[in-house]
């Protein structure tokens, strides 16, 4: 089998003159009927980043995947992605695209194997490339001799790492992840990090990961996008966004009266804040490991009784919080086998601080 | 908000060897190659897609034969009903045999997002299925065309008009299976695509499937008229009881052509709006 042109992946004249951004968004939007699921959306994302799009159900994660992976036209604004407009030069686009969508887009009655070869010569590739392909991806696809039952077999996880190898299997230069981790076990979601991980300073790979899981974003992203209703709400590394929300919380829970142990702790320098939340104070400190030792011990010569005193540093669930008066919560996610999902879900609409 | 992207990785150091393989724009032939080996691959496991159009082409062929041939051979001197039987268990047997249920499920999966993402041309998706189908509709001819040999059908144009008569069979399949994928396209619904078989019927029965045209009379006459399927019995039928007969095979080249015109397009436009991004 002939394959007839070989794609240039050196700027041509199709490539936008985008400098070292892999993917560029100017006032990108959708709207269905009178819904505007994205609206106005600026991104520049360089090359070999690891870009993190957090944002609850219904933000509009999934619609600007569509959108960049050519499976959906925008309504308004432009991007480009590998250099290439998605509009006018949706081809080259997908060239140099994989992506694994939120749902594991598979073939029931393919075996993996089957739908890995297929996935090859999709992509062009000879039977040798392919070969060597999956025995690049052996490890991440792990799936032993089920590789060659149907699909239809795997279990969730399997899914997800079938879904993710064949995203991989032409070495795609932008890689998109909607969700990549949703319904995985801990130890499977660990591989996927470590893959991702392992992607990115290896070869160099640009990501765009979309989640709800505000540790994956914390965990994996260079630079972190908050979305909320179809708008980019705060942009920046995962450390300048806390600073945003601001310092270290010390919590302290104490037997007795709150404002007496507030009042104890009046003389401690580096304390910002202190709030009185149900049984507990709360202190705010630019440092809390230098902090936490001198509200114990002014605590301790005040008489009080201290129960529990423990230091934890802000969390992007806080600044999400802090910009759309919302904490993300799981429950709309699907059947997750794992519990340890669930540990880091919050309830509900909560009042910004 | 800040804005700007990061200051660019550098290269890695530790690239792998197979990170040099990229994606190739491929050519046309090769994307439809590629989708029809899936979709051939994918029809040993789905048998029962198959199986029934030949069992029932099998069962009306025996059945019409054992039940008609007395009446009409008796009236009709000369005439070899189970010749003439043979084209009407062949087109019962391919029409509707399509790969079109498969596109639906490939839409309700997911998967054919996953095409979609591909740089596979759109109507390669299309046309690899097609080239699927024909080459099914080949094969389900060739049981029927033995079953006509042994119940004593012989083919007066000889071998080669055997093997016209299977590309016959498998290009009305091609033309008819539009009909599935623009329906499968378009609704993305399996009930609704299994169900378009019955657009055949009236085909089938307003025409020369059982009697020769010559018996028919009033308006069945002139329905069968302008039924292109009479103009496909017909060729199939000259192939068998007459032998080269090129006026008849034009017109069934034709009839053939007409039903495909449309089915094709009733099908890609249904593809273009399938895959449309708006």
């Amino acid at each position: 089998m002939t394959t007839t042109t070989t794609t240039d992946r050196s700027p041509t004249a199709d490539r936008s003159d985008a400098g070292s951004a892999a993917i560029e968004a100017r006032g990108l939007g959708r709207a269905f009927a009178d819904n505007d699921a994205v609206e106005g959306l600026d991104l520049r994302i360089g090359s070999g980043e690891i870009y993190g799009f957090l944002g609850p159900n219904g933000a509009g994660k999934s619609t600007t995947v569509r959108m960049l992976c050519t499976l959906l036209a925008p309504s308004s604004g432009s991007a480009t992605v590998a250099g290439f407009d998605i509009a006018s030069r949706p081809d080259l686009v997908r060239l140099h695209i994989g992506a694994a969508l939120q749902e594991a887009a598979l073939d029931p009655v393919q075996t993996g194997d089957e739908l890995l070869r297929l996935q090859g010569r999709l992509y062009g590739l000879d039977r040798k490339q392919v070969d060597q392909r999956l025995r690049d991806l052996a490890e991440l696809i792990d799936l032993g001799d089920a590789l060659h039952r149907p699909i239809k077999t795997y279990s969730g996880g399997m899914r997800r790492r079938l879904d993710l190898a064949a995203s991989l299997v032409h070495n795609p230069d932008v890689l998109f992840l909607d969700e990549p981790t949703t319904g995985l076990d801990p130890v499977s979601r660990a591989s996927v990090w470590d893959e991702v991980r392992r992607l990115n300073e290896r070869l160099g790979m640009t990501i765009f990961l979309t989640t709800q899981y505000l540790e994956e974003a914390d965990a994996l992203a260079d630079r972190v996008g908050i979305i909320n209703a179809g708008r980019l709400v705060a942009e920046g590394t995962p450390e300048e966004l806390k600073r945003r929300v601001g310092d270290d919380l010390i919590v302290a829970r104490v037997g007795g009266s709150l404002v007496s142990a507030r009042e104890a702790l009046d003389g401690v320098n580096g304390i910002h804040r202190v709030d009185e939340v149900h049984d507990e104070l709360v202190i705010e400190t630019a440092n809390g490991a230098a902090t936490i030792g001198p509200v114990a011990i002014a605590l301790g010569h005040a008489g009080v009784d201290i129960h529990d005193l423990t230091l934890r540093t802000t969390t992007l669930d806080d600044v999400f919080l802090e910009l759309t008066g919302n904490r993300i919560t799981h429950h709309d996610l699907d059947d997750e086998p794992d519990t340890d999902h669930h540990e880091h879900a919050t309830t509900t609409t909560e009042a910004a601080r | 908000m800040n804005t700007q992207a990061p200051t660019t990785r550098p290269t890695p150091s530790t690239t792998s060897v197979s990170s040099e393989i990229r994606a190739r724009q491929s050519s046309l032939f090769h994307d439809i190659v590629t989708v029809a080996g899936r979709a051939l691959r994918a029809v040993p496991k789905d048998l029962e897609a198959v199986i029934p159009p030949m069992l029932i082409a099998f069962f009306f062929f025996v059945v019409n034969v054992a039940t008609l041939q007395p009446l009409t051979e008796g009236n009709l001197a000369g005439f070899d009903y189970t010749a003439f039987q043979m084209a009407t268990a062949i087109l019962l047997g391919v029409t509707g045999v399509s790969r079109a249920p498969a596109v639906v499920l490939d839409v309700q999966d997911g998967y054919m997002d996953r095409l979609l993402l591909t740089p596979v041309r759109r109507t390669a998706i299309l046309l690899g299925h097609m080239v699927a189908d024909m080459a099914v509709a080949a094969a389900l001819t060739v049981p029927i065309l033995a079953l006509g040999f042994a119940l004593g059908v012989r083919f007066e144009s000889g071998p080669l008009g055997a093997v016209m008569f299977i590309v016959i069979a498998a290009c009305w399949s091609l033309a008819f299976s539009g009909f599935g994928y623009a329906i499968a396209l378009k609704t993305g619904n399996p009930a609704a695509v299994q169900s378009s078989f019955l657009l055949f019927f009236p085909f089938l029965f307003l025409t020369s499937s059982y009697v020769p045209r010559s018996e028919l009379t009033g308006w069945l006459d002139t329905v069968a008229g302008l039924n292109p399927v009479t103009y496909i019995l017909d060729g199939l039928r000259s192939l068998t009881l007459v032998g080269w007969e090129w006026d008849e095979l034009a017109t069934t080249a034709l009839a053939i052509g007409l039903v495909a015109a449309v089915s094709m397009t009733l099908c890609f436009s249904a593809l273009r709006s399938r895959v449309a991004r708006g």
